[in-house]
Order: C-alpha cells, then sequence, then structure tokens
C-alpha cells in the first residue's frame, strides 16, 4: 500500500547531476581567474570561520578517529586528533607525533621518538596514549579499519621506554614500518578513551558541538604544536548532493565544497566565481581481472586487455578529462613507482594477436561494475565498445553499490576497480600477496610474496628501490590490474580562501587540512 | 459495549466502520513491517558488508557482523524486534548505536515543518484556484489556470527546484540556496524555507486545483444545483454551499495523498536543499542497510498513511455522504 515514492528519484537525481550543474551555470558571471594553492602568496590572516561541504553518511557518521570511514570522518578526524606520521604528496611517510623512528639492525624492532605535545586538556601526549591507540585498533573483536595496516607489529610486546619514547616489536622485518605509523585511521588518543562524544585530541582545533548527517563546529587550538591554526572556527556541514554541495558555495553558504563533479569543475574552472583546486592523482581507476580463472588465468589475455585499452579516451569520457593515463601500476606520482617503464598504449593488432594464440578468439566476458565510484559505468561502456574493435564481447553487468566492494572479491572475472590513494607497498600488502585481505585478482604468486619479504627486509634504500622496481616490472607485464587512469580529486573554494593545497592527493597529510588554511 | 450511552440514529454503524477502517489499517502497517524486513534481507549485503565498504576484508566483514548480531538467524532478529516494537521500543541503529527513535525524532522535525507549511499554502491555493477556473469555466481565466498547472504539473521537483535555486539563489541573490548549516532548528530561518515550500507546492496545488475544478463543474451542471436555482437559491449558495462540497470529497483524497507524500519526507527536495528530514534518514539507512531504522520508518509511515485516509475517508463521508466510501 505504501511505497518510498524517492528511492527511485534519488537515483535519477544522482544520474543528471551533470544535467543540474549545467544549469547551474547560467547563473554565472565571468571574470578574471585567480589560481589555488600553495603558490598564491599573501601573509596568512588570523580569524574568520570556514564552512566546509562535505558528502556525509546521516546517523553512521562518527567522531571516533579509528572508526573513520568516509571521507568527512577523516577530515574531521584529522581536525581533532593527529597520527604519529602522515604521507606526504608523493605518499612517503613524513614525522607527525612521533620525531624520530629508529630501526634496529634486523628491521624488527624500531624506537618511535614523540615530540613535545599536549592533548586539548592540557595532559601530555606520551608513550602510553600510543599504546593504548593501538592496541584498541588491533582489538581482535573489533573492526577498526587500521587493524590491518598494524598487522605486523607485535603490541603484546612493544612497551614505553620512557614518556615520549615507543619501542615497538614487530612479527617480521618491515623496512616500511613508518608507513604503518602513517595508516589511514591510526590515531592517537588519550589513554582509556572510549566515548567519543565530547573527544580529546591533540590537534589543531578542539571539539565545540557535532551533530551526525549534519554539521561538526570546531574551534582553533591555540596550544597546537605545529602552531595555531590561521582559522577561528571550522564548520563542517554535510550535503549529499553534488549539486548541493556547489550551490552552497556558489551561493556563499559554505567557503569549501569537497568532491565536485568534473563537468561542474569545467564549468567554473577560470570564470572568477569560485577557485578549483585538482588533487592530482588521487585515485586509481581501472579494471582487477581475476588472474586465478578463465579466461584471465592465461597472461597472454591479461596482456591483451592491457591493449585493447584506449586510456586517453577512458579519461577523456569516463573522467571528462580529469585525471590522467596510467600504465597498469598503482602508484603514479608516489614514491618508488616505476616510472621508467614504457607507456602502454592501444594495439589492437597484437591484442587479436595475443587473443588468437591464447585461443580465445571470439571471447565473450561479463564486465561487473556498479554506480559506486564516478565514472564507474562510463568506463565499462567505453571499454566494452575498445574490446569490441579487437573482437571480444564484453557484457556490462551493473551491481549494486551498497555492497559492489563485497562481490567483486571473489566473484566474477572481471570487475570495475579504483583506490584511494596509500603508499606502493600497502597496495601490495593488501591487494597482491597470497595471504591479502583484499586480493580483488587472485594475484598469488610465492616468488612475488617472497620478494615483498626481501623488500621489507632490505635497509638499504637503493637496493629497496631495485626491488620495487623488480615487483612493478613483473606487474606491469603480467599481472591482474589494468590500471587506465588516475582521476584528480575535485575541491572548490570561495575566491577568498588562501593555503589550500593543490598537490595534495586524497588521504594525504595536507588533504582537506584546515590548520593552514586562512580567509583573505 | 453497555457503558456506551445509546447515540443518535446512525452513530453505531459509523463506529463500527471507523473501528473496521483502523483495524484494517494495523493490520496494513503490519503487513508493510513484514513485508519491509523481507525486502531489507532479500537486498545483496547486509549492514556488515554496508559498513565494510571498499575495505572487504572478510575477517573484518565477519567481525562487524558479530558485533551487530547479525550472525543470528533472520526470524529470531524479526521476533525481537517485533517484541520490542509491542512496548514501543523501536531497538538500536546498526550504523550509529543510538536509539532508532532518536534517529526519527531528529529527523521528523524539518519534514513536519515543510509539511505543515506547505499544506497551509497549499489548501487555499489550491482550492481558491479550482473554484476560480469552474466559475469562469471555458473562459480566459480559467484557460490561463488550466494551462499554467498542466504545465507547471509536468515539471518533475528536481528540475524545477534547480531552476528556482538558479533564478533565486544564484542570480539574484535573494534567498539561500541550501539549507546547509542551519541544523533542524528552520523555523529560525525562513528564508530556506522558500524555496524548498514553493517547490513541494507546485504539483499538489496543479492537481488540487483541477479536482476541485473539476468536481465543481460536475456539480454545478447536475440537476440538483438547476434545481436548487429554481427554487431561487442565490448562486453564491449555490456554488459554495452545494457544489463545492461535492468537490471536496476527491479533493480530501488528494489531499490525504499529498501530506503523506510530504510526511515521508520528498527525498529529492531534500537533498537538493540539503535538509535533513525523514527522506534524508531513509536514504541513509537503506545505504547502510540499517534495518532498525528502516523498519522503523515502515511503521511510522505507515502508521501515518493509515491515519490520514481514515481522517479523509471520515471528511468525504460528511461532504459527500452518497459517494459511499468502502471500509
Amino acid at each position: 500500500m505504501h511505497d518510498y515514492p524517492g528511492l527511485h528519484r534519488r537515483g535519477f537525481l544522482a544520474a543528471t547531476g551533470g544535467a543540474a550543474a549545467a544549469l547551474t551555470l547560467a547563473g554565472c558571471g565571468g571574470g578574471p581567474a585567480l589560481k589555488s594553492g600553495k603558490d598564491q602568496g599573501g601573509k596568512p590572516r588570523r580569524g574568520g570561520r570556514l564552512r566546509a561541504a562535505f558528502a556525509g553518511g546521516g546517523a553512521a557518521e562518527t567522531l571516533d578517529p579509528h572508526l573513520s570511514n568516509l571521507f568527512v570522518d577523516a577530515a574531521r578526524a584529522k581536525a581533532l586528533f593527529d597520527k604519529l606520521a602522515d604521507y606526504g604528496s608523493d605518499m612517503s611517510a613524513r614525522p607527525r607525533l612521533a620525531t624520530r623512528w629508529e630501526p634496529n639492525s634486523g628491521l624488527d624492532r624500531w624506537t618511535v621518538t614523540l615530540r613535545e605535545a599536549v592533548f586539548h586538556d592540557g595532559k601530555p601526549v606520551t608513550a602510553e596514549d600510543v599504546l593504548y591507540s593501538y592496541r584498541r585498533i588491533a582489538d581482535p573483536k573489533k573492526a577498526y579499519r587500521a587493524k590491518a595496516s598494524l598487522e605486523p607489529v607485535d603490541l603484546a610486546e612493544s612497551r614505553a621506554v620512557d614518556a615520549r619514547t615507543v619501542e615497538f616489536r614487530l612479527k617480521r622485518p618491515t623496512a616500511e614500518f613508518p608507513n604503518v605509523l602513517a595508516a589511514f585511521g591510526a590515531y592517537i588518543v588519550p589513554k582509556g578513551t572510549e566515548r567519543f562524544d565530547k573527544p580529546v585530541g591533540s590537534g589543531p582545533f578542539r571539539f565545540v558541538s557535532f551533530a551526525p548527517g549534519r554539521s561538526a563546529v570546531f574551534r582553533r587550538n591555540d596550544a597546537y604544536w605545529e602552531g595555531a591554526p590561521h582559522l577561528d572556527e571550522i564548520e563542517f556541514v554535510v550535503a549529499g548532493e553534488e549539486s548541493a554541495r556547489v550551490n552552497a558555495l556558489l551561493g556563499g553558504q559554505v567557503e569549501y565544497a569537497h568532491e565536485l563533479n568534473p563537468t561542474t569543475a569545467r564549468a567554473h574552472e577560470g570564470k572568477g566565481q569560485v577557485e578549483i583546486v585538482r588533487l592530482r592523482n588521487s585515485a586509481m581507476q581501472g579494471f582487477a581481472m581475476k588472474t586465478d580463472r578463465a579466461p584471465f588465468d592465461d597472461p597472454q589475455v591479461r596482456e591483451a586487455f592491457f591493449l585493447i585499452a584506449d586510456r586517453a579516451e577512458l579519461v577523456k569520457g569516463a573522467l571528462s578529462g580529469a585525471g590522467e593515463v596510467g600504465n597498469d601500476l598503482f602508484g603514479k606520482g608516489y614514491t618508488h613507482y616505476a616510472a621508467g617503464l614504457p607507456q602502454r598504449t592501444q594495439d589492437l593488432d597484437r591484442a587479436r594477436h595475443l587473443l588468437k594464440r591464447a585461443g580465445a578468439e571470439d571471447l565473450r566476458v561479463t564486465l561487473d561494475t556498479s554506480p559506486v565510484a564516478a565514472g564507474f559505468v562510463e568506463a565499462a561502456g567505453i571499454f566494452r565498445d575498445q574490446a569490441e574493435k579487437a573482437g571480444v564481447t564484453i557484457e556490462v553487468k551493473t551491481g549494486n553499490k551498497d555492497s559492489y566492494w563485497k562481490d567483486i572479491l571473489d566473484s566474477g572475472t572481471l570487475s570495475s576497480y579504483r583506490s584511494g590513494a596509500m603508499p606502493i607497498e600497502s597496495h601490495i600488502s593488501q591487494r597482491l600477496l597470497t595471504d591479502s585481505t583484499t586480493n580483488a585478482t587472485h594475484w598469488r604468486h610465492k616468488d612475488f610474496d617472497a620478494l615483498y619479504q626481501r623488500l621489507q627486509s632490505t635497509k638499504n634504500t637503493s637496493e629497496r628501490n631495485a626491488l620495487y622496481e623488480r615487483m612493478q616490472r613483473r606487474l606491469h607485464a603480467e599481472g591482474g590490474f589494468l590500471v587506465w587512469g588516475f582521476a584528480d580529486w575535485i575541491v572548490g573554494t570561495a575566491r577568498r580562501v588562501r593555503g589550500v593545497a593543490g598537490d595534495a592527493p586524497a588521504n594525504t597529510l595536507d588533504w582537506a587540512r584546515f590548520d593552514t588554511v586562512w580567509l583573505a | 459495549m453497555t457503558a456506551a450511552p445509546p447515540g443518535p440514529a446512525g452513530a453505531s454503524p459509523w463506529r463500527s466502520w471507523a473501528a473496521r477502517r483502523l483495524l484494517l489499517g494495523l493490520a496494513q502497517t503490519a503487513a508493510v513491517v513484514l513485508l519491509v524486513f523481507v525486502l531489507t534481507e532479500a537486498l545483496p549485503g547486509d549492514a556488515a558488508v554496508a559498513l565494510a565498504g571498499d575495505d572487504p576484508d572478510p575477517a573484518r566483514i565477519a567481525a562487524i557482523r558479530e558485533a551487530l548480531h547479525l550472525d543470528r538467524p533472520a526470524h529470531e532478529r524479526l521476533a525481537d524486534w517485533t517484541t520490542g516494537l509491542l512496548h514501543g521500543d523501536l531497538g538500536v541503529s546498526l550504523a550509529s548505536g543510538r536509539p532508532v527513535t532518536s534517529a526519527l525524532a531528529d529527523g521528523f522535525g524539518p519534514t513536519l515543518l515543510l509539511a505543515a507549511l506547505t499544506v497551509t499554502l497549499l489548501v487555499p491555493l489550491g482550492v481558491g484556484l479550482g473554484v476560480l477556473g469552474a466559475r469562469r469555466e471555458g473562459g480566459p481565466v480559467d484557460r490561463a489556470v488550466s494551462s499554467l498547472t498542466l504545465a507547471v504539473y509536468a515539471v518533475p521537483e528536481f528540475a524545477f527546484g534547480v531552476l528556482l535555486v538558479t533564478v533565486f539563489a544564484l542570480r539574484l541573490g535573494w534567498l539561500p540556496p541550501t539549507a546547509v548549516g542551519y541544523g533542524t532548528d528552520l523555523l529560525a530561518h525562513p528564508a530556506v524555507l522558500v524555496l524548498p515550500v514553493l517547490v513541494l507546492l507546485a504539483r499538489p496545488v496543479c492537481s488540487l486545483s483541477r479536482l476541485v475544478r473539476a468536481g465543481m463543474i460536475d456539480a454545478l451542471a447536475a440537476p440538483y444545483t438547476a434545481q436548487a436555482r429554481r427554487y431561487g437559491v442565490s448562486g453564491a449558495r449555490v456554488r459554495y454551499a452545494h457544489a463545492l462540497p461535492n468537490a471536496v470529497a476527491p479533493a480530501a483524497q488528494q489531499l490525504a495523498r499529498t501530506v503523506d507524500w510530504l510526511l515521508s519526507g520528498v527525498i529529492v527536495v531534500e537533498a537538493l536543499f540539503v535538509v535533513p528530514g525523514l527522506g534524508t534518514v531513509l536514504m541513509d539507512a537503506v545505504a547502510a542497510r540499517d534495518v532498525p531504522v528502516v523498519q522503523g520508518l515502515a511503521v511510522v509511515f505507515g502508521l501515518v498513511a493509515v491515519v490520514l485516509n481514515l481522517a479523509a475517508d471520515l471528511v468525504a463521508r460528511r461532504f459527500a455522504p452518497r459517494s459511499g466510501v468502502a471500509a
């Protein structure tokens, strides 16, 4: 008798976001453009309140930094809390609450020195707080996101040497241990904290108020160890629809709008009304081929698929040009990326030849996709057309977006895939080892695992770089990820907002960072 | 029912009619709840999968599932929830761990406010336009009103909303484009309510006025109004005391449907203007597979629909007893 009349409408609204943005455009005048970003000079001005609009998750939003799942959760966690380390724009770990880290010769015992910092209640940040936070994250009964990242640490054996020194015992040599300290969600909370309705952290802003799904207000922390923020206050507001975030920005209701569509960016870039900041290399875009089953258990078929992709067309069509082409490797622009490998381009003749040799002529494949990420469905359609030119019939199957990632983990053969920024080492350990928990390409090779272990046991940086190169060379030749592009992450700001970093992929230290931002 | 005082003739069948309607309504609500439970169970993935998002580590999903007690059989969860419901307890949200009632209460304020404002303006506007058209049937005013209402009715809410925002908020700067940052206390900022209420009003005004117009024209052409005129009853009295009530019956039922639509949270308007009402709660809950919240909403929406339809039938019976409303 009663149905939910709006359920389909929201889907429709989302699908027509582009049209809405185009209509919105009609109200915009021209004018000279100002480039935003760090290069824009001017002396920081103190004071003011910045309102930042993010997509949210309603009642599911949380201020527990270890539960952070959404971008808005992560941005708020970053304002209230600190990690021991965080990622620079090349995804290398930079010291934060830690000032130094020093391994033993076996790389399985790391001594981390903390800086002098205080929580918002005036208590110092100590080694005990660090151990408490990590043990909370690693609780086997809970499902905190950073748990998998902290897996190498033997927390029972780790100890506080003194108030500002932690000795981490690891289960095995881990040369890239600083990446663990910078892991997504590995925030330091005061010892004993279980509830976060009035969170106390050591971050640049103090808690004022929070209404899940609506707004969070934080005030400047004058005692912040890196210097007090320029802003008096930051307010995070939640607006699920991209068009609403754009309208709020254009109407002067917010000064910062996170996660805009490429079409919106193009419409407003250089028009003088708002600034568009493109955070390059924020999201890897690709297809995951299951390497353990037909037809992709034959490396020749995988190579043929690499050669089918016209990457420039995919970037242009699926990302509206907001991105750059990929080379079947994760982590373009990040440290340890094998930038020396030749850029792969479309070669349909060779693809046909490879498929023939593999006995896979007239190949039919189902490509699983879902509107779970921007550009997925579009990329699937474009790739289907490209494959047709090589004689491959692709049937695109659109799945449910709420359970997509689980659905494609072990089922199907070919699926749309994306990944946010993380160190190349994390990408390998989470997705490409025999015991990886989210191995969507089912890439399981003992010799590859061994290379990874060797890499983690190698102290010398150039030797380690050679190992990174070797592993990536193999993935480039016959891996399961067809990485066709890297999407920009697009942020819009009001013209008087200064100090928004332009070279910070999503999830890095400078992404959604508001203590260095000011209002001119 | 010996305690019941003897009523006037006709009260008893009326009362049994209302009782039957109420019972039917409760049965319908129970059916809705059951259906919602079955359908949410049938959706691919559960709250654990939705929460895990793009990090579908099987061990993590299993841990979430255990923490949320999703590893228990479906019928046990349904039984638990129903027992709670009978005590007025709607359970706890899987996504936030807070009581479902507080999630519903948070969303109810803005939705109720928008619905109340819309209906307050809708009734005089819809009836007024309908009467205007009926009085001048076929004339230029009637034709203008008819074409305008038909045209506006054809525009979907989101397109109309985008148009209004572009013109009045972004171009002219008269009104705020969204309710972002105002929280739930929207009444304190009446300016943010103007555009959402206009969008909500647009289509119901059209349908209501067309129904009133048609009903009145029918009634005015009916033999009994001609008879009334022959008895020398004044034109105004014929129109407002005899013809209008006949038009009210279908209009009341249309109005009930509209109020039901408004109270269920008009998702497209809430999303466009960032109003944190029930529609937004529902969308988030479905996306998070937050079954207790979805079920709580189903109960509330079911009850609202039943009560409103009952009220509409009462009104229809009162104004046009001959239209024979079935129980």
